[in-house]
């Protein structure tokens, strides 16, 4: 086809010359075209090659619909591909490039696929690649050899890989009415939500609002529809609670009203003001929708119908219309219904020369004809298009007499020279939003479409959405012919040759046929297997005539084959529009008090969660080993300081927290002592072990938890569910104060002496704090709360005071330290120090292990019932080949790696785990590699050897196990 | 999805957390075995309104009752699983 600009009409801006490119070679066109219109006035046919058959393509609709030209935008060296070219907005120094040809779009090597057109039929892949061993090739092998060469040939445009350099931005909004569409029925639902005073958002996808109205040829309260909606918008305008959006799509109707949409904030200008976004993201909370979302065109399927010059009727009227782009030879219209009449008669007014309307019906009424007589040219009634003739672009149309009840030709074959062929197989309610918000949608005999299902959400359909197609219904004072909005039921005209369905996907009305006679008679299943309406266009313009096709193959009716439902999104969106700012790390940080102070000492800080803990104080030329070693043998030969600010804790207060207590955990609380603390351990209610920590009793009502720095959040919800839930008469408040105090723990055999150098108002000795006591004193002039508790197994204490004072007092005790020579310890040291005691920390309690698998069953209480109590003797839970906890010695004098398999065999083919490894470290008390591990049997096997087993890593090696007490068995250290 | 928290008013579901069907009835700890076999693995996969515990844990933190339906995720109430607060201390 060749276009040209008629010399006057259209809502461009003639005065504005855009210069843009489209495969490399400079164009112009004018403010308001889109791509698609600037090159087609500027004689460009061909868009694209297509999908499997490389056939060359024009633009066949118009807006969204568009199935042919696609093409890659390159903004700032960023590709975009698969833009639909009737939606891109011209601007000075847009960059476009044609897609799937090569070496161009003239002349494209790819097409000599369709001499083999028969070899890719429906199912191709699936045949070829999936299919029984042919010699020693097998199917899947087959596709491995042949991917690349295929995936080259066939395809859609090509990604980029550069960094995008746009913003995105979301934003949220609240309405009483949203209205999606800006056409008549749009305005007027528009208008008179804002009239009753409510917020109203009135969304369009195009530039200009106004819907079809902006190309329409009829007359609305005496003025052309144009400047009635023009009129309109500007009214709502000026309305202070409504918020027009133009160049917003609509895309996604979720629960609860929420509608999702994105706005091209800036991709149709040549530059971005500073901090503008490139597209925003819209989430509309609606207290209803109204979906004036119009309908759109379906083709009628022939043979040829994917020649460029090719298009749907009212498509060539929007172009002519719009755009002022009008077919340049005689142009044919195809139609099986009235409503092509329109746009015969509109396009003759604007300039184009109608050489004939060929319709399949035997007759038409007499407002068609009427239109008909306006447009000019021969109106050829019970006649069809049987094919298409031309190269690149389309030069005639054979034509034959057709009786539509029977599908069958007569007479001869005529051919009628033709530049452009218009096609109208009537119009389908674009009805994606109401089925994403409502039941399955309802097939009209007479409209030969599906209308808008029962909606599931607060939502209405109106106008052409709603299968109301007549003006004067839809907007009082409108003037328009009296046409039939019924189509007659024929959607293909079955005549020899290749007829396209699904353009996009290069889907014929043979393969579809095909797809049945193999068995696919099932929409979905024929969806699936022949990719119809799969593509980026999701079969706007194919669901329908491919359904045809399938219920006349099957001889059922459309209404029984029914259709897919639809889902977001109605159209393409940017994964960049969706995630906006939410990209990168998106997890916040947290810092103890203390942090600062740990990077001024060098520390390298290691992710616990979301907290940030030193890992190592590293001193310059240490390794990490030499750095954890040195740190955790200071702690066993004098003192160690390291931060336990990041713990777990919630005050759990009020007169029956003792007896919740006794509840959560499994062993006795209401028994323990003002002032002193506790080990506790949790389970879950499946019995499993779930966290530890202490607790200290501060008065008979309160109590403070500790929990562990990964659980501390799931924890407090835990215990917050079951005082809700399961005994809202316990007299119990939770409270987080896990970011209201700073911690240090001060170990070794010095700490005491640290202490006594500077905490006053409290005696430290046995008596006034013996093991698991509390006491309250200051440091430095704050109060302090001092746990004598010890995870390293020396003697320690926990110092506690206010966050806001946390750096205060831990320098305090680093002063206090000094003669002592204290060292501040990491995560490394730390976990030195309680792998050498045996301590389980979260990759022992793994959600798969028990308390005995820990033996940590001393802790399980038999004077009372527990969370977990009643599920964790199950026998598969006592069976003796679980995997227990144990201990590692490595035997090679080389370091064992966390996560490697335990295996009986010593040759790296073994494969029998019987258990891996959970912790490792050096050990400077024993001055060995060791670490934990669970293993099958557990303890049983103590005193025997097995083999580490770690391929990834190339670690393989002899090991010992033995008890996960390395050290101190007795605790004689920390209770000394 | 919105959730409307007695407290908070309607709020959206990503500040809630799922807290399990509440159409379960709790045993009491000291319960035989077979019942909290039942309480924690056995679930009806119902299709209608579903009574369901949600916590709002980005607001109140209070623990609702919400009833649900599961097919078209229409909340058709909510309420405190705790009325109001408890007996008070030392009472």
């Amino acid at each position: 086809m060749t276009m040209r600009r008629a010399s006057s009409g259209g809502r461009i801006d003639r005065t504005r010359t855009v210069r843009f490119t489209f495969d490399g070679k400079a164009y112009t066109g004018h403010a308001g075209d889109t791509l698609a219109s600037a090159l087609m006035a500027a004689g460009v046919s061909v868009f694209a090659r297509s999908f499997k058959y490389h056939r060359p393509r024009g633009v066949f609709a118009c807006g969204p619909d568009e199935p042919n030209a696609l093409v890659t935008l390159i903004s700032e060296g960023v590709r975009e591909p698969n833009v639909q070219a009737t939606l891109v907005e011209i601007f000075d120094g847009l960059d476009a490039e044609s897609q799937n040809r090569f070496p161009s779009l003239g002349f494209d090597i790819g097409a000599v696929n369709g001499l083999a057109g028969p070899l890719i039929s429906a199912g191709f892949y699936y045949k070829t690649f999936m299919g029984p061993v042919v010699g020693s090739i097998r199917g899947t092998r087959a596709w491995m050899l042949a991917e690349k060469a295929i995936r080259r040939a066939a395809g859609l445009g090509r990604a980029g890989h550069a960094p995008d350099p746009a913003r995105y931005e979301r934003v949220n909004a609240f309405c009483d009415t949203l209205v999606v569409g800006s056409g008549p029925a749009g305005l007027v639902a528009a208008e008179s939500a804002a009239a009753a005073g409510g917020r109203v958002i009135l969304a369009d996808l195009d530039a200009t609002m106004g819907g079809s109205a902006k190309w329409s040829s009829a007359m609305i309260d005496g003025r052309p529809a144009a400047e009635w909606a023009a009129g309109r918008v500007a009214a709502l305008e000026a309305m202070p609670n409504v918020r027009l959006l133009p160049r917003t799509t609509v895309w996604g109707y979720y629960d609860g009203n929420t509608l999702a949409a994105t706005e091209r904030v800036s991709d149709h200008k040549s530059s971005r003001a500073k901090g503008e976004p490139r597209q925003r993201s819209w989430t509309i909370r609606a207290g209803a929708a109204v979906l004036a979302t119009g309908a759109q065109e379906r083709p009628i399927v022939f043979p040829g119908n994917d020649r460029p010059g090719v298009m749907l009727a009212g498509a060539a009227l929007r172009h002519a219309g719009e755009f002022a782009v009008l077919p340049a030879g005689p142009v044919v219209i195809f139609t099986n219904n009235d409503s092509a009449y329109t746009a015969a008669a509109g396009l003759a007014e604007a300039g184009a020369e109608i050489a004939a309307i060929v319709d399949v019906r035997p007759e038409t009424s007499d407002a068609a004809r009427a239109l008909a007589d306006k447009a000019g040219g021969e109106l050829l009634t019970g006649h069809a298009i049987v094919h298409t003739h031309g190269g690149k672009a389309l030069s005639s149309v054979s034509v034959r007499r057709f009786t539509l009840e029977s599908g069958t030709f007569s007479g001869e074959t005529r051919r009628i020279e033709a530049g452009c062929l218009a096609v109208s197989g009537g119009w389908s309610p674009m009805i994606h939003l109401a089925s994403q918000a409502g039941g399955k949608p309802a097939w009209s005999e007479t409209l030969q479409a599906f209308l808008p299902p029962e909606p599931t959400q607060d939502w209405t359909a109106v106008g052409a959405a709603d299968g109301t197609f007549r003006l004067a219904d839809i907007v009082t004072g409108a003037e328009a012919p009296e046409l039939d909005p019924a189509p007659a039921p024929c959607l293909e005209i079955a005549s020899p040759g290749k007829a396209f369905v699904d353009f996009q996907h290069d889907v014929t009305a043979d393969d579809v046929r095909l797809a049945h006679r193999e068995g696919f008679a099932s929409v979905e299943h024929l969806k699936r297997y022949t990719t119809l309406g799969m593509a980026t266009d999701q079969g706007r313009t194919s669901n329908i005539p491919g359904m045809a096709i399938l219920a006349a193959a099957t001889g059922r009716t459309i209404a029984e084959t029914g259709t897919t439902r639809f889902r977001p999104p109605f159209s393409p969106v940017s994964i960049a529009a969706i995630a906006a700012d939410r990209h990168g790390d998106l997890r916040p940080e947290r810092r103890t008090p203390l942090h600062d102070w740990h990077v001024e000492r060098g520390a390298i800080m290691q992710p616990a969660g979301l907290w940030f803990r030193p890992r190592i104080y590293g001193d310059p030329g240490e390794t990490v080993e030499q750095a954890y070693v040195r740190e955790a043998k200071a702690v066993r030969e004098r003192v160690g300081i390291v931060d336990v600010s990041t713990l777990g804790k919630i005050a759990v207060q009020g007169p029956d927290a003792a007896a919740f207590l006794d509840r959560v955990y499994t062993n006795m609380f209401s028994t323990l002592k003002v002032g002193r603390a506790r080990y506790g351990l949790m389970l879950r209610e499946d019995g499993f072990a779930y966290d530890d920590g202490t607790t200290w009793r501060l008065s008979e009502t309160d109590f403070l938890m500790t929990t562990t720095t990964a659980n501390a959040g799931r924890v407090m919800q835990n215990l917050e569910y079951w005082l809700d839930t399961a005994w809202p008469d316990l007299r119990v408040a939770l409270t987080s104060v896990t970011d209201q105090w700073a911690g240090a723990a001060v170990a070794g055999p010095k700490s005491r002496e640290v202490l006594a150098a500077c905490v006053t108002g409290t005696g430290l000795d046995d008596d006034a704090l013996p093991f698991m006591g509390i006491v309250h004193g200051e440091i430095a002039g704050v109060p302090v709360m001092i746990c004598r508790l010890s995870f390293s197994g020396e003697l320690a204490y926990e110092v506690y005071c206010g966050a806001g004072h946390g750096r205060h007092v831990w320098e305090a005790l680093m002063e206090a330290g000094e003669p002592h020579h204290i060292v501040p310890y990491g995560l490394e040291a730390l976990g030195t120090l309680r792998i050498e005691k045996g301590h389980v920390t979260a990759t022992e309690i793994d959600g798969r292990t028990t308390a005995r698998d820990l033996h940590l069953d001393w802790m399980l209480s038999g004077k009372k019932p527990f969370i977990g109590s009643a599920l964790m003797d199950r026998e598969a839970l006592l069976a003796p080949d679980r995997l227990g906890l144990v201990g590692l010695v490595s035997l090679d004098g080389r370091a064992l790696t966390a996560g490697a398999h335990i295996v009986e065999r010593g040759d790296r083919e073994a494969r029998d785990s019987i258990g891996h490894v959970t912790a490792v470290c050096f050990s400077p008390a024993l001055g060995k590699y060791v670490g934990l591990a669970l293993i099958r049997g557990g303890k049983a096997r103590i005193g025997s050897r097995a083999h580490l087993s770690d391929p990834l890593r190339d670690r393989f090696g002899p090991v010992e196990i033995v008890s996960h007490h390395f050290f101190d068995p007795d605790g004689s250290r920390m209770h000394g | 999805m919105l959730i409307p928290c007695p407290y908070c008013g309607p709020r959206d579901v990503g500040e809630f957390t799922y807290q399990g069907d509440a159409n379960r009835v709790r045993p009491a700890l000291d319960a035989p075995r077979a019942e909290w076999e039942t309480f924690v693995y056995e679930r009806v996969n119902t299709a209608g309104p579903h009574r369901e515990h949600w916590q709002h844990s980005g607001g109140c933190r209070a623990h609702l009752t919400v009833v649900r339906d599961t097919l078209t995720h229409h909340v058709l109430s909510a309420e405190f699983v705790r009325p109001g607060p408890v007996a008070k201390a030392g009472s």
